[in-house]
């Protein structure tokens, strides 16, 4: 098993900043934002997001985490890493608002499908858009990343590993190889 | 008797820090580790979310047949495992004995062989003979079974339900005295309670006629609740002394259906001696909370004053019993699928 590291501690930060301000600039401002983080590093990276937007136009984007275990499409046919729920809380709403869903990294899609047919169970949302830390690729979903931290072209057996300060007490994304299990990454990336 | 298999999943290397346990069967407590008890919690915690919201509705379980199949009256655990299916989308029939192929005769094996062909997923039974889950969950190799009160052995999801509800108003089990108040000789609930309870740190007395004491738990040494938390479990037939500093006390049903064995000299007798009131009320913490796991004899072993008083929390358990009866589906659900 080896790891090469893709993103450190410098290049996490630049790039979330970098999505901040394209967030800012695509919203022309922060208006009606809301900022929905993925459990879990999504919820963390969501955060950060949201601090940033704070500190660059002084506004203060509501922050909701959202679960999308009871939505996923998969329950039998991946094997489950987690059966724990985490707290899905949406105090702002999202009705009619800007949505920003936020997760570590994307690839088949199934887990932004999953998270689309949730907040829809909370109202209409004029609009959701897609921020990633990194896309690896190999959708199985017609579904893109409006706001991507970094791409990265992966083989199917290579693992991504997103390690935050909040959970793993260093921020860095490396790439695992040897295919040990051929594990769907974004397991790794929720969990 | 562990037939609950806990199933190892692959350990995704050091990214997971607890490894989950995927569950096929809810028998009794006795085979949950302290975690999966928080596992449970924190899943039931989600669940309830969802049971805050507009459209209670999720599609976790959609295709999932879950059957529910009471050989004994029920309303609260039927109609709440009832709803926990149907808010995760999963299709809920409810069997009762009466009007079912048991009048004619058909044996529970039999009867569970024939809803097990029929494809459901999940059974949810109810049984006035201790163990008729695990003779389910024993023969029937495609389903899922959860015990939903068996005889007068074990009422897992209440005790759960429970845990659930102590914890989420006081924080923590941990060092909680909680006092279990009436007829625990005939009470699968206090047995399943008292497990629970014990398991989660807190420290349970029992309390009530030495006639309605079960006589193994007083007595003996080699009695596995005892062996299992020594001292956690006390016996005090003095109930103005066991209820003294209490954080919870748990007044159980009188099962009247089972007095005829002159346990009691009269009702109105224990009445006197037995009510949980204001008065007794007063010697426990300020602030405890008083539970019942239902239904309720208002004025036996409860009076009506406590029962709808501001120390009452038995609305709120009947309320967590469906967001802790949605847990357990969803994760016998995911459970099974592991051996894909």
């Amino acid at each position: 098993m080896q790891e090469r590291q893709i993103m450190n501690q410098e290049d996490v930060r630049r790039a979330l900043t970098r999505v901040a301000h394209e967030i800012l600039e695509h919203n022309r401002g922060a208006e009606d934002l809301v900022i929905v983080g993925i459990h879990t590093r999504g919820v963390h990276l969501a955060r950060r997001i949201a601090t940033s937007l704070l500190e660059f136009e002084g506004i203060d984007v509501p922050v909701a985490t959202l679960d999308v275990s009871l939505y996923r499409d998969d329950l039998g046919v991946r094997s489950q890493t987690q059966t724990r729920l985490q707290p899905t809380d949406i105090p702002s709403g999202i009705q009619d608002k800007r949505v920003v869903l936020v997760d570590d990294v994307l690839y088949t899609g199934r887990t932004i499908r999953a998270a689309m047919d949730a907040l829809v169970d909370f109202g209409r949302p004029q609009q959701i858009q897609l921020a990633i830390l990194l896309d690896r690729g190999h959708r199985e979903l017609p579904i893109r990343a409006d706001y991507v931290g970094q791409n990265l072209p992966t083989a199917i057996g290579e693992r991504v590993k997103v390690r935050l300060l909040e959970t793993d007490g260093t921020d860095e994304v490396a790439l695992v190889f040897e295919d040990i299990y051929a594990e769907d990454s974004e397991d790794i990336g929720q969990e | 008797m562990s037939l609950s298999r806990a199933i190892d999943t692959p350990d995704i290397e050091g990214s997971l820090a607890v490894k989950p346990t995927v569950r096929k069967h809810v028998l009794d407590l006795d085979d949950f580790s302290r975690e999966e008890i928080e596992e449970v919690l924190d899943s039931a915690r989600g669940m309830k979310e969802v049971l805050g919201r507009d459209i209670k509705k999720v599609p976790a379980l959609r295709g999932k047949v879950v059957v529910t199949l009471f050989y004994e009256a029920s309303t609260r655990t039927r109609v709440s495992f009832e709803e926990a299916g149907k808010v995760l989308s999963a299709d809920v029939i409810n069997m009762s004995a009466s009007g079912s192929s048991t009048e004619k005769g058909e044996s529970l094996l039999n009867t569970g062989l024939t809803i097990q062909a029929m494809g459901v997923d999940t059974i949810v039974i109810r049984h006035p003979h201790s163990g008729a889950p695990y003779l389910l969950a024993q023969e029937l190799d495609k389903v899922s079974v959860i015990n939903a009160g068996d005889g007068l052995h074990a009422h897992p999801t209440q005790a759960l339900l429970d845990i659930y509800t102590v914890k989420d108003k006081l924080g923590s089990l941990e060092g909680l005295k909680i006092v279990i108040v009436g007829d625990v000789l005939h009470s699968r609930v206090a047995r399943s309670n008292i497990w629970g309870f014990a398991k989660m740190g807190a420290k349970v007395v029992l309390s009530g006629p030495n006639t309605l004491m079960p006589p193994d738990l007083i007595r003996s040494d080699n009695n596995i609740y005892r062996s299992t938390f020594s001292s956690r479990i006390e016996v005090d037939t003095n109930l103005a002394r066991a209820i003294e500093g209490a954080d919870v006390v748990m007044a159980l049903r009188l099962q009247r259906e089972r007095q005829n064995a002159g346990f009691l000299p009269s009702l109105r007798e224990y009445i006197r001696r037995w009510q949980v009131t204001d008065d007794l009320l007063a010697r426990a913490k300020p602030g405890a909370m008083v539970m019942h796991p239902g239904p309720m004899n208002e004025g036996i072993e409860i009076s009506n004053n406590i029962a709808h008083g501001g120390s009452s929390v038995i609305e709120d358990q009947v309320t967590n019993g469906v967001a802790v009866r949605m847990a357990l589906l969803y994760h016998v659900t995911i459970g099974p699928s592991q051996q894909l």
